[in-house]
């Protein structure tokens, strides 16, 4: 077992608060994980309008970081044995019926190298 | 007097099982926690005493009032002889020119502080779960070892070593909750929440133990949420919300079995034998426990049960749905992974509940195999049959494996 972060992008910032029925599957997508007890970190959404992004020589700009048009809506962590098994969690989740897309990245431990 | 059927033997069992518990509380307060023993030695002679002088000349007026004075003289009587109090408690109380031990008293305000400051020593870290709940039945409850064993189905010797290991770490405990202090009470509470919790549970979800037993077990531990719901210091949300859970789980304690004492599944049970009265109290603490923008398992845990006390309409399970979600993303275990489930058909479909069952990885257990017979009921009978028997392999009472083997009948009879 080893811990996979599962990060959320899209690229449109204006999208409209979710309906609840996208809640709904959103809350019944994580509790699936959940429920096999495979989620180390239920993570946490991130805000498109609360965001500064910092670079050298005292550079702030407002918005979060968008080099490729996309920002990081959020993020969880999941417990699998492989990184297949996370991926094959991160197909389900309802992100990627609104354009977005999502990162499976495993989480190193401290004597590991990237 | 004599031609009536001796009261006493009625009454001190029961009066044992309200007042020993409260007297080993005063009893520990005045003397420390290490002395446990000897408190306790001085209230079962009490009520030994008790058995003999009431058998004689009928119980007293007021039979409670009649045990604190003799516990009280035992007391005075067992530390003159043993001058335990002169070379032991007073130097370890710091006290000084006292000829006598002091006296104790019996007063309400003492019974209820003690009380509470008991439940916290017995929920010491130091002990295992298992054992911290052993301690609570006995010290507590008033349970003996050998009701604890049957409801454990533990050997006595088990539970005997069970509790000497337990017994050390409450007489060596100095984390000062003589005097209760709200720092101490803090940092416990959690841990007495959960053992008054699991102490339910044991009597609630296990069908193993002895009826009669599991039924005190259920009633001990709402007396003991209801004891710390009414202290300002321990009456927490999440107190309030485990008092509702209870009540709520309790409502329909009558209502789960059957005469022969086979389980009655939840969608069977005869609704009119469901209490209203635990369901309005249990209404009443799970708004208490709702004054706070807190929510805890037991919250979650509680408007379940909230649910499940209302009638069956369109929008019932979605709720119950969104509330298993929660409760298994806050706090994973088998039971509820398995439950969400459960509920998840009822949204969603036995179709799609089926993968969502199979993933869960828990075919060690029972109640797996009984939910996936139960999905696959209408879909493959086949299937549903094999999962069934598989439940029935897996368990062990006998009116559970009776409960499921009817399933199987009603799949074999459907054409």
């Amino acid at each position: 077992m080893r811990d996979f972060l599962l990060i959320f992008r899209n690229s449109d910032t204006s999208h409209p608060a979710p309906t609840p029925e996208q809640m709904q599957e959103r809350m019944n997508w994580m509790a699936g994980i959940a429920a096999q007890n495979k989620l180390a970190d239920k993570g946490n959404r991130l805000s498109g309008s609360i965001a500064k992004t910092v670079r050298p020589d005292d550079v702030v700009t407002d918005g979060p970081y968008t080099e490729i048009k996309e920002f990081i809506l959020g993020y969880v962590i999941v417990k699998t044995d492989t990184i297949e098994e996370a991926v094959d969690i991160a197909k389900k989740n309802p992100i990627l019926k609104m354009g977005g897309n999502i990162e499976v990245r495993a989480i190193l431990t401290p004597e590991e190298k990237g | 007097m004599e031609e009536k059927p001796s009261p006493h033997q009625e009454l001190l069992p029961r009066l044992f099982r309200l007042e020993y518990a409260k007297m080993t509380a005063v009893l520990c307060r005045h003397f420390g926690l290490q002395h446990i023993e000897t408190a306790e030695d001085i209230v079962s002679d009490t009520f030994l005493k008790a058995a003999e002088h009431w058998s004689r000349s009928g119980a007293p007026p007021n039979p409670t009032a009649w045990l604190y004075t003799v516990a009280k003289n035992h007391a005075r009587d067992h530390f003159k002889r043993h001058s335990l109090f002169e070379t032991q408690i007073k130097p370890a109380l710091g006290v000084d020119g006292l000829e006598t031990a002091p006296e104790v008293d019996f007063t309400e305000q003492t019974i209820t502080d003690s009380q509470l400051a008991m439940i916290f020593a017995v929920c010491n870290p130091a002990n295992s779960t298992e054992a911290q709940i052993c301690l609570a039945l006995q010290v507590l409850c008033g349970f003996s070892v050998e009701e604890i064993a049957g409801a454990f189905l533990s050997k006595t010797e088990t539970i005997k070593k069970r509790l000497a290991r337990a017994r050390a770490n409450l007489r060596n405990d100095r984390s000062g909750i003589w005097p209760l202090q709200a720092a101490a009470i803090q940092s416990r509470l959690d841990t007495v929440l959960r053992t008054i919790y699991l102490l339910f549970n044991e009597g609630y979800a296990s069908r193993s133990a002895h009826h009669l037993i599991r039924k005190d077990f259920c009633s001990e531990a709402m007396r003991l949420a209801l004891f710390l719901t009414e202290n300002p210091l321990t009456g927490t949300p999440k107190a309030n919300a485990l008092l509702a859970l209870i009540c709520y789980q309790s409502s329909r304690l009558e209502a789960r079995e059957d005469d022969a004492g086979d389980a009655v599944l939840f969608e069977q049970q005869d609704k009119s034998r469901w209490s209203k009265e635990l369901i309005e109290k249990g209404n009443f603490y799970l708004v208490e426990a709702c004054s706070a923008n807190e929510i805890s398992k037991y919250h979650l845990e509680a408007a379940i049960a909230y649910w499940h006390t209302t009638p069956t309409d369109h929008d019932k399970w979605k709720h119950i749905l969104q509330l298993y979600n929660q409760l298994v993303i806050l706090e994973y275990s088998p039971i509820t992974a398995l439950n969400r489930t459960f509920a998840f058909a009822k949204v969603h479909g036995n179709h799609q509940a089926i993968p969502e069952a199979e993933k869960l990885g828990l075919s060690h257990l029972n109640y797996y195999h009984s939910l996936l017979g139960f999905l696959y009921t209408g879909i493959s009978t086949a299937k549903a049959i094999r999962h069934y028997q598989k439940a029935i392999a897996l368990t062990r009472p006998a009116a559970e494996k009776r409960t499921l083997a009817k399933e199987i009948e009603r799949l074999r009879a459907q054409p």
